[in-house]
């Protein structure tokens, strides 16, 4: 029953504190739901009894303004129940700022409008930040441009990104899984699509991830890496692959127009082929395609001369009449 | 009833001049009043325009761009445009000289300045409508608003300049109440609304400044680029936030004592009662305005102040609830033992109660440090403020514009279609934005152009109704509108509902151009329905 009335209000409890702030709400939601039925039952009575019927004559009505001890109950209740939510507040408060000493720490960078996620093992992921279960993550987060914020729904807990100072925060997830990351504070264009995921594993599992994170994927065809690579460092968040507009030009549409000339917002061209591609991935802002805002983050020193390789490949590989 | 025909302020002197000069508060409050329905209404279509593109998931009827500028400017709109200006601009103008049985306010021609000054900043907003919006959140944080390509620099102009109006009329209200009341109308005995006017009059001049600056900084970093806002030049976000929430903090109470007074003038008139807790609600109001100006760090729980200030904001900011709940209380048993009818007016007034205390709830929700981290910036803060400003201020503008419509034109409504409307808003409202408290706590953050699946069946929800408030707004306006035409013969007379305050006992409606045809003289308190019987003039 309780698990069904949280499954209601709540995305589910993951972090060790989750359950500490769910119960906070539902004491709040209680002395409301409360305190809203007598405001409700108070309107509905007193309009009723006392309203106005056919046939009333206008008639002096009571003098009755005050009543010292309804209004010191009308004082008191509500300044017990604020009280308790006052102290309850900042008790669990503290157990969410105050970081375990044997926390992991990972900086997080958000950058409009993916986020990168750098292991202290080494090793970098965008848009998936990879925990293992049971252990107290240290998060420690600024922003490369505007305002951002990390919000880990299942966790309950959120953090602004400032392009000046560092932010903390921790969590410590108790159960496995792939949970969302919303970025909340507003960023520009692609604010609403820069999502990216939590993905708690099993601390076995996760030492192996890490150790793999970055040595891995060199087996991998060069396309097959491209098609990887494409969500996984948020290429997706601008330029589909259906021909459709989002921030940036479709993939598609760029596959396309392989070896056409493309007009660009200083009036000047290029021929699309491999050179343009690699240089509208490291130098975003040399070449902004007409009719496009020049948004795009360079990603020089994010991807290896094989990556770039890759994400070549996989865009040649979208014009279906090319194969 | 031979002044209905004859000289009143709406027909004396006549020609498009005498309006547009005139130095008539009831004049300036009308030209308030139609301004602010228009932005209101343009604020209302963006806003369904919103609802539209988030019926489903997907941009499936604007583009990103589009949606952030649309709500953008249906934000800064209503804020800037309709709320703090109408009120005071519109309710205020027209009602307190008459309540405190003066001519006019203090400075007549400061007063039409205002409202000059206000239109000369709405063109503004208005270029920035036509040239293609502007995209920041009508909060303009730092830095995304430095380096923003949209209209920034219009639209924060115009609020700059509109800011001087609120001043200014803030400025005349605090005059008008010191020193234009009739003898013998002592504190005590002023009308609650004339209380809430000085009150939001207190905290307009002493608050807007800040925004000026803040305003004027941000306008100069983007021009010259003087670092103060924005990191790369070597200034500070945080700091951007701190001055623009210790205006905007105490601008949520400009823009809800004048409902509250509204509200303490329609339950006693339409309950014919004494009013619960005269001195309590006087105070509350004062307190309310004062206590207002501390809590402005609850907006930053998230920004990464200092553990300290998370404490003493949160604490500070339940100082605002009690006498809140004290004063919902207070109306409540105001009906106790009186004579209640349900008159359009009285219906919004009773939503008013439900909508503003589910409002205030919430909002203690938000005051809690470790929940408001997982509630800020979702849609449950939405939901909270929709809450508090349409279903609090705007309900409460919409009693007060039903109630004091006979008076303002002589000239009564279709009665039955204004409380469809009224109960058409309130189903529709709650409809819109209740499941909008859902979506925060299970995660759906704001300003989302698009949103992922999990949240679609209760924004589709929401959408739904969202046309039913829409549609009952429309029509409540334009059956009010509807209501001046030459041949409607629906006489309310000079005393409508049987107040006792002196705008209805002390004149005729619409009134004289001078307001009083003699000096008035003040006889009874607002409220002594104990002692002094008034008969309705509206036939039932």
């Amino acid at each position: 029953m309780i698990d069904r009335l949280n499954e209601f209000f709540f995305p589910k409890q993951v972090s060790t504190f989750a359950s500490d702030i769910d119960n906070l709400f539902y004491f709040i939601f209680y002395s409301s739901v409360a305190l809203m039925a007598v405001v409700v039952i108070g309107m509905v009575i007193f309009s009723i009894k006392y309203r106005f019927k056919k046939g009333d004559k206008v008639r002096l009505t009571s003098s009755k303004d005050h009543d010292n001890i309804l209004e010191s109950l009308f004082f008191i209740i509500p300044l017990i129940l604020v009280s308790i939510t006052f102290v309850w507040g900042i008790r669990s408060y503290l157990k969410m700022i105050i970081v375990p000493d044997d926390a992991i720490e990972i900086k997080v960078t958000g950058q409009s409008w993916f986020w990168t996620f750098d292991y202290p093992e080494g090793g970098t992921s965008l848009n998936e930040l990879v925990v293992p279960s049971n252990t107290p993550i240290k998060i420690l987060l600024s922003s490369k441009d505007v305002l951002h914020s990390f919000f880990i729904p299942v966790m309950r807990t959120k953090m602004d990104a400032l392009p000046n100072r560092y932010n903390i925060m921790w969590f410590e997830a108790q159960e496995e899984g792939v949970y969302d990351i919303f970025c909340t504070e507003y960023c520009g264009t692609a604010h609403s699509q820069m999502a990216a995921k939590v993905i708690v594993m099993k601390p076995k599992q996760y030492e192996e991830w890490v150790k793999e994170l970055g040595s891995g994927d060199d087996d991998l065809p060069l396309d097959e890496l491209g098609e990887k690579l494409y969500t996984k460092k948020a290429c997706n968040t601008c330029h589909t692959l259906d021909g459709s507009d989002l921030v940036g030009p479709s993939y598609l549409e760029t596959s396309r127009m392989w070896g056409q000339t493309r007009n660009f917002e200083d009036g000047s061209s290029a021929v699309i082929d491999e050179n343009y591609i690699r240089k509208s991935i490291l130098e975003p802002q040399s070449q902004i395609v007409a009719g496009y805002q020049g948004v795009m983050p360079t990603y020089q020193g994010l991807l290896s001369d094989r990556e770039l390789d890759a994400l070549i490949a996989f865009l040649k590989s979208l014009n279906e009449n090319r194969n | 009833m031979s002044e209905n025909q004859n000289i009143n302020y709406l027909n004396h002197p006549k020609g498009i001049m005498s309006w547009l000069l005139t130095l008539d508060h009831k004049r300036i409050g009308l030209m308030y009043l139609f301004s602010g329905i228009i932005f209101f209404l343009i604020g209302g279509l963006l806003a369904l325009g919103m609802r539209l593109e988030l019926a489903a998931p997907g941009n499936d009827f604007v583009s990103n761009d589009t949606y952030n500028s649309m709500y953008t400017l249906h934000g800064a709109i209503m804020i800037f445009l309709f709320i703090i200006p109408a009120i005071p601009g519109a309710l205020g103008n027209i009602l307190l000289p008459l309540m405190v049985g003066a001519k006019d306010v203090a400075f007549p021609r400061l007063n039409l300045a205002s409202f000059y000054i206000y239109s000369f900043g709405a063109l503004f907003a208005i270029y920035t409508i036509v040239n293609g919006g502007v995209d920041t959140g009508w909060t303009f944080y730092t830095p995304y608003s430095t380096q923003s390509t949209s209209n920034v620099v219009p639209m924060t102009l115009g609020i700059f300049i509109i800011g001087f109006s609120s001043i200014l009329t803030g400025l005349n209200f605090i005059a008008t109440v010191h020193k234009m009341r009739v003898p013998g109308l002592t504190w005590y005995k002023l009308p609650l609304f004339v209380w809430a006017l000085y009150g939001t009059s207190l905290v307009q001049i002493t608050a807007t400044p800040v925004l000026a600056i803040t305003m004027v900084l941000l306008i100069l970093e983007r021009f010259l680029g003087i670092g103060i806002f924005d990191p790369a030049l070597g200034g500070d976000p945080v700091l951007y936030q701190h001055f623009f929430w210790f205006y905007s903090h105490p601008a949520v109470y400009i823009m809800i004592l004048p409902a509250f007074g509204i509200i303490s003038e329609i339950i006693p008139v339409h309950s014919r009662k004494k009013v619960w807790g005269y001195k309590f609600i006087a105070y509350s109001t004062l307190s309310i305005a004062f206590i207002g100006f501390l809590v402005w760090g609850h907006h930053m729980f998230t920004s990464g102040q200092s553990v300290f200030s998370q404490i003493v904001f949160s604490f500070i900011t339940y100082f605002v609830g009690i006498p809140t709940g004290v004063k919902i209380f207070s109306w409540i048993l105001t009906m106790y033992k009186g004579q209640v009818s349900f008159t359009t007016p009285m219906i919004y007034a009773l939503a008013f109660l439900f909508l503003f205390t589910i409002g205030g709830l919430t909002g203690i929700f938000l005051g809690a440090v470790a929940l408001d981290i997982h509630l800020h910036d979702t849609y449950f803060v939405v939901a909270h403020f929709h809450y508090v400003m349409q279903g609090g201020t705007i309900i409460a503008f919409l009693a007060g514009l039903h109630h004091w419509w006979p008076k303002s034109f002589g000239k009564m409504y279709n009665q039955k279609i204004a409380s469809l409307c009224a109960l058409g808003v309130f189903i529709g409202f709650n409809g819109t934005f209740f499941p909008q408290f859902l979506l925060g706590l299970r995660g759906m953050p704001r300003r989302y152009a698009t949103y992922s699946d999990q949240f679609s069946e209760l924004h589709t929800y929401s959408t739904f109704w969202s046309t039913i408030l829409g549609l009952s707004i429309f029509i409540a306006i334009l059956n009010l509108m509807w209501s001046l035409r030459k041949s409607n013969k629906l006489d309310p007379g000079s005393n409508p509902w049987g107040a006792l305050t002196m705008e209805w006992t002390h004149t005729s409606s619409p009134p004289h151009p001078h307001n009083f045809e003699s000096d008035p003289v003040f006889t009874n308190g607002p409220y002594d329905y104990d002692k002094v019987i008034v008969e309705p003039t509206l036939k039932k």
